[in-house]
């Protein structure tokens, strides 16, 4: 009896983690499926270097936003992985119990906060900051670049702390014992302990960055046109998707879906670097 | 001469009263071992001579540590260069996810020498000090973490001498080795003391006993008795040490 009964639920949770594979798959299979007639047609080289993106004109050049998401992601690196690793290094080895107290559950309510509520911060916000500080319109490649980075900060911080925790606690010790400062111990021996986590922190970061929409599109000008400089408006590939997907049809219809299979194919290398990076950590 | 002079030294953990009224004098150029049970306080009292403790918040401390005479508690106390003077050796042996050579020089690099010839000469004579150069004279460039425990203890010595302290703090520092590695820190100790002054806490009785010139018995967060090591395991005068020597509590 207890035989079969565990026999029952050991399929009960293969096929809850049945469901996850499943959604997987069927996400692959609809999005090439859908997506590479639209690629034939129009022709992969075509599409992925074509710099012009005019569907009324049916002329499919997605480069623009290829530039463009390459563009915002490594604008909120910039500014969000140092903070992040710094903020990492403070909360894992030098704050105060206190303050940590404090300054944990904050970023956690930062990881939480919807990202249309940042859009709604980088409309009010940065964009006009951007606008009377460097002039234009303010939406821009800056101003997205500035709220992907807050928005990436809770992602760089909460792995590359737990990976500096999950070291030895006789690298810091053994450093301080040496007569060295809490800084050297912690940028001199625990960071560099700790740089595939950290190094993982950072491309799950841009994974998070490379997906945002709402946020980026509510901030970045939108324009489907080649980047020029980084005050002046953007489109990134998942803008183009939710922006356009609402009225498209036939072959702008399957050129959007396209659009998304370069976008995965982003994503897939970012997930195939951060599993390289982590299993190094575990050897 | 005396090195360490500890007065009336109470250290609370939160609530918890760790370190009960010590006082205790310890001389230079000699080994002294601290024994007693678990949790009876040693290494508590061993982490407080080079202020460890301070990573700590719930750590109180009163009273004073006096080393050469000046009080290393007193507020203008620089705790980088007391940690110079006093360096440390860890239970488990504990060197820097990086090479050989790199563990070595950490110390002198963070207090500032640069020249390679200068870091060499450093290197050379702390891991020949450390008695373990001709055995990694040839692996200076392997990751440190890659040598048995053994190595990796005499390694972490290495570069404890590296800085050129006065005082080497020991925390049970052969309770992860092998016998073999064992007798080799043990000599290696005793080699030491002429040049620098040795705290060393231990399980081992047998190791006090060979080792130490003078035991102090610690017994919840209180020295029972201090003594040359000799007169401590031939005639203790507490019966409480008599006790714990001969194995019927520990």
């Amino acid at each position: 009896m207890t035989k079969i009964r565990e026999k029952a639920m050991h399929a009960v949770f293969l096929f809850s983690a049945c469901i996850a594979i499943f959604g997987v798959l069927m996400i692959c299979i609809f999005l090439f499926a859908e997506g590479i007639p639209a690629l034939r047609e129009i022709g992969v080289f075509k599409f992925v270097f074509g710099k012009v993106w005019n569907p009324s004109a049916d002329e499919y050049g997605v480069l623009p936003m290829i530039l463009g998401s390459i563009y915002v992601t490594a604008g909120a690196l910039v500014i969000g992985v140092p903070v992040g690793i710094l903020t990492s290094v403070y909360l894992a080895m030098l704050c105060p119990v206190k303050l940590y107290r404090i300054i944990r559950p904050l970023i956690d309510i930062l990881a939480g906060v919807p990202s249309v509520i940042l859009g709604l911060f980088g409309i009010t916000v940065v964009v006009p900051a951007v606008r009377s500080i460097f002039g234009g319109w303010g939406s821009s490649i800056l101003a997205a670049s500035v709220v992907l980075s807050i928005m990436i900060l809770p992602t760089v911080i909460s792995v590359a702390e737990s990976s500096l925790r999950a070291l030895p606690t006789s690298y810091f010790e053994g450093a301080l014992a040496l007569g060295a400062t809490r800084e050297r111990g912690a940028f001199s021996v625990m960071l560099p302990a700790a740089s595939s986590g950290v190094a993982a922190a950072v491309v799950l970061g841009t994974g998070r960055a490379i997906g945002e929409t709402m946020a980026v599109i509510m901030v970045a000008g939108n324009q489907s046109v080649m980047p020029s400089s980084i005050i002046k408006g953007v489109r990134t590939l998942t803008a183009n998707i939710a922006i356009e997907m609402g009225y498209a049809a036939g072959l702008h219809r399957d050129a959007l879906v396209a659009t998304g299979v370069v976008l995965f194919v982003f994503i897939l290398l970012l997930n195939l670097l951060f599993s390289a990076l982590t299993r190094r950590r575990e050897r | 001469m005396n090195k360490f002079e500890i007065r009336n030294l109470n250290l609370h953990y939160g609530d918890f009263h760790a370190l009960k009224n010590i006082k205790l004098d310890i001389g230079e150029h000699r080994i002294t071992a601290f024994i007693g049970p678990s949790g009876c306080g040693k290494s508590t009292l061993l982490r407080t001579l080079d202020r460890m403790n301070d990573l700590n918040e719930d750590c109180r401390i009163e009273g004073k540590v006096l080393l050469d005479g000046e009080d290393i508690y007193s507020r203008k106390t620089d705790v980088d260069y007391l940690r110079r003077k006093v360096g440390m050796v860890f239970q488990k042996p504990s060197p820097f996810p990086m090479s050989v050579y790199d563990n070595v020089a950490y110390g002198p690099r963070t207090h500032g020498i640069r020249k390679k010839e200068k870091l060499n000469e450093i290197v050379e004579k702390a891991l020949r000090d450390a008695a373990i150069w001709d055995e990694l004279k040839d692996r200076l460039t392997n990751r440190a973490t890659g040598l048995s425990g053994g190595q990796q203890q005499r390694l972490c010595i290495a570069r404890a001498l590296a800085v050129n302290p006065d005082v080497i703090l020991m925390d049970e520092p052969t309770s992860a080795l092998d016998p073999i590695s064992t007798a080799k820190i043990e000599e290696l100790m005793i080699k030491l003391k002429k040049d620098y002054t040795i705290i060393t806490v231990t399980h081992n009785m047998q190791q006090a006993r060979r080792i130490s010139d003078k035991t102090a018995f610690f017994l919840s967060g209180q020295v029972i008795e201090y003594e040359d090591t000799e007169k401590l395991f031939e005639s203790p005068s507490d019966k409480r040490t008599a006790e714990y020597i001969s194995g019927v509590f520990g």
